[in-house]
């Protein structure tokens, strides 16, 4: 058989995969890579910092469920990308990164651009390889899209030595990766989803506490189905918004830090907590002893290191989330005693008292006269996208506000940094959905803060015509930190303080975007509307209330049921 | 508590790595640590020591599952197990002492692997209670330098019927 070139072999391979889009940024280690991959017909898209890469590639991968895949040059190259590989890894997304590697008689050798990558990321990845033998290079690269992609997903990075890459192989036929030592449990033991079922029947207060796993798993249907046969509330974690329709009677919103209090309170005072793909994260429960003490807990999860792992669970079941709520779901409904609508009527009651919590204190915020208060513009923007538009949030006020004030109908249309918390994923991820939705509106809702953290990237949206629109929530702050120190800290502004910003309507324009401006609340729905019918990339400046709160909100350590309110 | 873990994972460059990457980023603890080949050059066989409440321990072994690399982990303190650490201890041997020495190490089973002027090194094996045992008895004669393997463990073969 003939044979061909490493970087040859790896074309060959992303195209066996599926992948026709790539993010990255060239260098020495990956040239002849790029020499190789800009003659095919797989896209690259160049950034202009290797974080704004993989944030990119982790943009897409959120808004398709695909594998997302960026390539990065050895040292500097490589650390830029680490951020964004850990926040990756931290909200389980599947991603491929081709990191370069000096050539193999290098390593070791504190050769230029040299840096051991996978020893930087082996505690961000779900796994990551060097590949020491060109012959290996392949089949690594499918365990690399296979492992990403399956069980929990997540990160897998692998570093290729610029004379691996160069060398020539044979092609190995197209196989599936035999992996003895990794068999994730996709099914859920029937005798688990059964004891499950039996203890919803004898639930007088459920709950289901929904996270990111039911969207990884698309698993959405089929929880919405369990939720509205049962007559069940949701709350959703800030991953799982967007699994349960937002706008639905039965779903109480996010729960946890800066939850709604009637999901805090439902939790509280449940007796059954139904949780399926979320980790009881403490941003989550608050202080453990008081999370749910009333209840018992059913956990679906697809990895066994998350149950009981923070809060002791009473019957677990390791699967992928839509089979596990499939199983549930056929159990019902095969199941003759169980009448659907007999059990929901019983619900009601509960269901009735929830929603009363809810009356009590819906989310809300006080109006200035004219002041535009950040959350008016975020209930704009979904007024004016219908509530389907993709959301990409930066980190911090923005993030929470949007959470809360956006109602989310969808699964994907949600894209934030939930377990790593990394300001600057915003616009890069922006940009990655984009390209996997050109025609569809993609905000990305930022604070000044954060914007400034990868605003290099409206470079390449711009160069690639990728309408994003930008929406900063502009406080002069940093404003999430600067409300604890209101609350914590005396008043003390400690390095909060950010006045000296740039014009980000000029700045936008340098970029070739379009800058818009909004100081006073009624310029809020002409300047998203403009947005909205510029087809090209939009930073809008509202100038917000300086020190507005995310309100409701749970002290850290404290009982979630002990919330300061509006 | 203390545990003994045996892991079996694929034997290849950064395995190691992701075993005790995994104990120090989640603050868990090792003990001791004792790492060869098996009969299968592909494959070796961890034996690690480690010392925590049961809710860590479980964890562990969970995080330990979810390694890729990771092709079996049991926790011997659920089994009957067999546990040998070897040392290698100098001590002082000048004519005063020489005698002591060789009957110390012959009362543990020990031999003398090393001999200088003025010294001894010996080799011992057995249970973790052993070495300590034979440290501290030889420790007023002058230890002068000591190498422990950690344990290697393996759990005893069913009883037949």
């Amino acid at each position: 058989m003939s044979k061909i070139t490493g970087s040859q072999a790896i074309i060959q391979c992303l195209k066996e995969e599926g992948v026709d889009l790539v993010f990255g940024y060239p260098g020495g280690a990956v040239i002849e890579l790029y020499d190789e991959l800009c003659k095919t017909d797989i896209k690259h898209v160049l950034v202009r910092h290797e974080q704004g890469a993989v944030h990119a590639a982790d943009g897409f991968a959120r808004a398709t469920g695909k594998v997302g895949v960026s390539i990065l040059t050895s040292g500097p190259g490589a650390t830029n990308g680490v951020t964004a590989i850990a926040t990756a890894y931290c909200d389980s997304i599947p991603l491929v990164v081709l990191t370069g590697q000096v050539p193999r008689a290098l390593i070791g050798n504190d050769a230029f651009q040299e840096v051991d990558i996978v020893g930087i990321t082996r505690p961000c990845t779900k796994h990551n390889y060097l590949v020491n033998d060109p012959e290996q290079l392949v089949p690594t690269l499918r365990e690399a899209f296979y492992l990403a992609a399956s069980g929990r997903p997540g990160p897998v990075l692998v570093d290729l030595p610029k004379d691996v890459i160069g060398s020539l192989i044979t092609y190995p036929k197209k196989e599936q990766p035999k992996m003895q030592t990794y068999q994730p449990n996709v099914e859920p033991h029937p005798g688990q989803v059964e004891k499950a079922c039996k203890a919803c029947l004898n639930a007088k207060k459920p709950v289901l506490y929904v996270g990111g796993g039911v969207i990884l798993a698309n698993g959405s249907k089929e929880l919405t189905q369990f939720a509205r046969k049962l007559n069940i509330p949701v709350t959703m974690t800030l991953m799982g918004l967007g699994a349960f329709p937002g706008t639905d009677p039965l779903s109480l919103g996010m729960l946890g830090m800066h939850g709604t209090y009637a999901a805090n309170m439902a939790v509280a005072k449940s007796d059954l907590l139904i949780a399926v793909g979320s980790r009881f994260d403490d941003r989550v429960t608050g202080k453990l002893e008081a999370f749910a003490p009333n209840a018992e807990i059913i956990h679906i999860d697809i990895d066994p290191t998350s149950i009981s792992k923070n809060v002791d669970v009473d019957i677990p079941i390791v699967a992928d989330c839509k089979q596990a709520l499939q199983a549930m779901n056929s159990w019902f409904e095969s199941h003759n005693a169980f009448d659907a609508d007999t059990f929901a009527a019983g619900n009601q009651p509960w269901v009735d008292r929830v929603l009363e919590w809810d009356k009590k204190h819906p989310l809300c915020y006080h109006e200035e006269g004219d002041i535009i208060k950040p959350q008016f513009v975020i209930e704009k923007i979904n007024e004016l996208t219908g509530g389907d538009a993709i959301i990409t949030t930066e980190v911090g006020q923005n993030q929470m506000w949007t959470a809360q004030f956006y109602k989310f109908n969808h699964p994907r249309r949600l894209l934030t940094s939930g377990g790593l918390g990394t300001m600057g994923y915003g616009l890069p991820a922006a940009i990655g959905a984009q390209f996997a939705f050109p025609d569809k509106p993609v905000f990305d809702i930022a604070g000044d803060g954060s914007i400034q953290m990868n605003i290099q990237e409206l470079a390449t949206a711009k160069q690639y015509n990728m309408p994003v629109k930008v929406a900063i929530l502009n406080n002069q702050y940093l404003g999430m930190v600067r409300q604890w120190q209101e609350l914590f800290y005396n008043r003390h502004y400690a390095s909060t303080v950010m006045d000296h910003a740039p014009d980000f309507v000029e700045l936008a324009k340098a970029y070739g975007a379009v800058g818009l401006r909004a100081k006073i609340k009624s310029e809020v729905e002409p300047v998203i509307k403009e947005a909205l019918s510029t087809n090209n990339v939009v930073v809008m400046d509202f100038s917000v209330s300086r020190e507005e709160g995310v309100f409701p909100m749970v002290p850290a350590g404290k009982p979630t049921t002990e919330m300061l309110l509006v | 508590m203390k545990h003994t873990l045996s892991v079996l994972l694929r034997n290849k460059p950064g395995a190691l790595s992701h075993v005790t990457g995994l104990f120090s980023g989640r603050c868990f603890n090792i003990e001791s640590l004792c790492v060869a080949e098996t009969i299968d050059p592909e494959v070796s066989c961890l034996t690690l020591v480690t010392r925590g409440k049961e809710g860590v321990i479980e964890q562990a072994i969970k995080q330990l599952h979810k390694l890729i690399d990771v092709i079996k982990v049991t926790d011997l303190n659920e089994k009957d197990f067999v546990e040998r650490e070897m040392v290698l201890i100098r001590v002082k041997a000048d004519a005063s002492s020489r005698a002591e020495v060789l009957r110390i190490i012959d009362i543990f089973r020990g031999k003398v692997v090393d001999v200088s002027a003025n010294s001894y090194t010996v080799e011992v094996t057995g249970s973790e209670s052993k070495i300590k045992a034979v440290i501290d008895i030889l420790k007023p004669i002058g230890i002068k330098e000591i190498i422990r393997t950690g344990t290697v463990a393996m759990a005893r073969a069913p009883k037949s019927k």
